[in-house]
């Protein structure tokens, strides 16, 4: 478990094999360049300053809570909203004033927007109707796309008469059926239930392979993106708050937004103490304790900290009242256990009535949990675990 | 059994309100239709009577259909008023449709008041409004002074009682039938489904032709159905407005029952009349069904 976590922000989760990680290269080229785009609404701004940088055969995800600006970006990429300052150049074409009817860009739009009064067929096909393309080379397109999304001898079909898994496919291929340059997905799968959805997921990162297309999706479901994106971005109040590999924005967040917002995280307050090639190690302003954690944490001695340690990197054990505070040790009281069936979340209340919450995977089937409602607990986990925010 | 009871008790009561306020009626005047004037009260023979010897004899007069097939002036009415009916409703169409998508695309705080601007003018007697384009449009009229005082005309153009003015006045009176159910439709058309359009390439004005038209097609039908029925059979604003030679049927049947008083023709006519105008919309609903099956 000790890995070196100095010389991490590499790679710290399995990248695809063989996948190029073009935005580790200084010397690459962009193929979307988002450059310090702005946009204001009545009395709040929705995007300010965004620049954002995004290579050729990315799946990229656009992650963030409701009005963070994320939507309103990819607005701003189809052309539907006109940004207020700043530049989007895709491919070495700037976008400002382009209409959205003459971009290379197609979107997979969150309610699919199929067209109710054309067939399956009819509704790929649309995009090449208006650019004048012959019957036949329509047919074949549509014919290569059906076969694409698995939807061959839907082709005749009205979208009411399919189901919404059988739409989201529609809507895929009638998106990819002009080869845009750049794909933009507005909540693809949010009509999807669980599973219909997971397993939608893994077929529109195939599908993206196979053809290239760089893809660009926004949601607010953190799972998507973590199990979909070569690289997402965190987005809070209009501005990027991390960008980064799923692995890197997970791993290594560089502020207490995205600890809480990509997955779980509990939150450690504190003074950093010492900084050698050790260890570094903060005393926690909140109980009398210590919080060690790998060195490098470029914190100067005497600074506040924040740590966030994530829940399935905590150990619970049931201890008697008189265990002590340690370092990287914590007691307290179970208040709750939620039961999600792969794992418990043990809901734990510190002295001073701070909550923590550790995750224990479920291994065994049919036992006695270890620790049980009210049982005083000692809560630890490794130095590596502890991840000091750089913010 | 219960079952096929609840059906018979649900369908009962739009049965029955049809039975009270069509078929009854109808059948009424259908019963007229086929009976012969006569002098007395009321107006018309009875269709049938009792023999000596006890069984009834039924005389069916069907002269007055047969009038309609001979004298060209019931047909050339009828032509008339069905002419007139397609060209205001094609002609509230053209004004409606852009007003409905105006108001259907307004902010939403604005839709409201629009809507209410359509409706205004039903607050307002109808022959108080009709007698107000008379105002407008005769010789010495608004229209005329204007046109004249801005030197567009040296003389005053006869407008009123001219099939200008009839046009004017059904359109006028019935837009805002045109107006809502159109608005209706536009409403609810999804706003991604013009965005998906122009997304995948389509300008606006194609966008339009090829996503917001088709889509619109049940308002454009049942707002045409809403004005050509009952401009097919008005009465009152050729009476006012229109040419001394505009004998529509509805001025027909109101000379026939009130100042011939035929009422038998007149019922005659109504029927056919009726007959004409359910024929269409039968034809409509059977196909709407179809393609909503």
């Amino acid at each position: 478990m000790s890995s070196t976590a100095a010389e991490q922000p590499k790679s710290p989760v399995a990248a695809r094999p063989g996948a190029a990680e073009p935005w580790r290269d200084p010397a690459a080229d962009p193929f979307l360049r988002i450059e310090g785009v702005t946009k204001r609404f009545e009395g709040y701004v929705a995007l300010d300053a965004v620049t954002l940088p995004i290579y050729r055969g990315e799946l990229f995800a656009l992650l963030g809570a409701s009005g963070s600006g994320k939507s309103t970006l990819l607005r701003c990429l189809a052309g539907f909203i006109e940004p207020d300052a700043g530049r989007i150049v895709l491919d070495g074409q700037d976008l400002a004033g382009v209409p959205p009817y003459e971009r290379p860009i197609n979107m997979m739009f969150q309610s699919y927007a199929l067209f109710p009064h054309m067939t399956v067929a009819q509704n790929i096909g649309f995009g090449l109707r208006q650019e004048g393309a012959s019957k036949s080379v329509i047919a074949d397109r549509v014919a290569e796309m059906l076969a694409l999304v698995r939807m061959e001898g839907f082709g005749g079909r009205k979208p009411a008469a399919l189901s919404g898994g059988q739409k989201a496919r529609v809507a895929l291929a009638r998106a990819l059926a002009k080869r845009p340059k750049l794909l933009l997905l507005d909540e693809p799968l949010s009509a999807l239930d669980k599973n219909l959805r997971e397993a939608t997921q893994f077929e529109l990162v195939n599908i993206q392979e196979r053809t290239g297309t760089t893809f660009v999706i926004v949601t607010h479901d953190q799972e998507e993106a973590m199990t979909m994106a070569t690289r997402l971005a965190v987005m809070d109040r209009g501005t990027l708050a991390q960008v980064g590999t799923p692995g890197e924005v997970y791993e290594f967040p560089n502020s207490r937004f995205t600890a809480e917002f990509l997955g779980t995280a509990n939150i450690l307050e504190g003074v950093v103490e010492a900084a050698d090639d050790q260890a570094t190690r903060i005393g926690s302003s909140e109980l009398d304790f210590d919080i060690l954690a790998e060195p490098g944490a470029l914190k100067p001695v005497g600074s506040r900290a924040y740590v966030a340690i994530r829940p399935e990197r905590m150990r619970i054990e049931r201890t008697d009242a008189a265990t002590p505070l340690g370092d990287n040790r914590l007691v307290g009281r179970v208040r709750d256990i939620a039961y999600f069936g792969d794992f418990f979340m043990y809901y734990v209340v510190l002295d001073n009535g701070k909550e923590i919450r550790v995750s224990q995977p479920n291994l065994r089937r049919m036992t006695a949990r270890p620790v049980d409602w009210e049982d005083r607990v000692a809560v630890t986990w490794d130095a590596e675990a502890s991840m000091v925010l750089p913010e | 059994m219960k079952g096929r009871l609840g059906r018979a008790l649900v369908l009962a009561l739009p049965w029955s309100w049809m039975a009270l306020f069509f078929v009854v009626p109808f059948v009424i005047v259908l019963t007229i239709a086929f009976a012969e004037p006569s002098e007395g009260l009321p107006p018309y023979t009875p269709l049938w009577r009792w023999t000596e010897e006890g069984g009834p004899i039924i005389q069916l007069n069907l002269a007055n259909f047969r009038l309609f097939l001979e004298d060209p002036f019931y047909l050339e009415a009828g032509l008339r008023s069905l002419r007139v009916a397609a060209v205001s409703a094609t002609l509230c169409l053209l004004v409606g449709y852009p007003m409905a998508l105006a108001i259907a695309r307004a902010p939403e705080r604005w839709r409201t008041l629009l809507l209410m601007l359509v409706i205004l003018p039903f607050w307002t007697s109808f022959l108080l409004r009709i007698t107000a384009w008379i105002g407008i449009l005769q010789d010495q009229g608004w229209l005329n002074g204007a046109l004249l005082a801005l030197g567009v005309i040296q003389e005053p153009l006869q407008l009123l009682y001219t099939d200008i003015a009839l046009y004017l006045g059904v359109t006028y009176c019935y837009l805002p039938f045109m107006v809502l159910p159109l608005y209706a439709t536009l409403s609810k058309l999804d706003p991604a489904l013009l965005e998906a359009a122009e997304d995948l390439g389509a300008r606006p004005s194609r966008a339009f032709l090829q996503v917001t038209l088709p889509l619109s097609m049940p308002g454009v039908v049942a707002g045409f159905l809403l004005v050509f029925i009952p401009a097919v059979g008005e009465f009152v604003i050729p009476e006012l407005l229109g040419g001394p030679d505009a004998q529509l049927v509805g001025r027909v049947l109101w000379m026939e029952f009130f100042q011939n008083r035929d009422w038998p023709l007149a019922s005659a006519l109504a029927v056919v009349l009726l007959l004409l105008l359910v024929a269409p919309i039968a034809i409509f609903q059977a196909r709407a069904a179809r393609e909503a099956a």
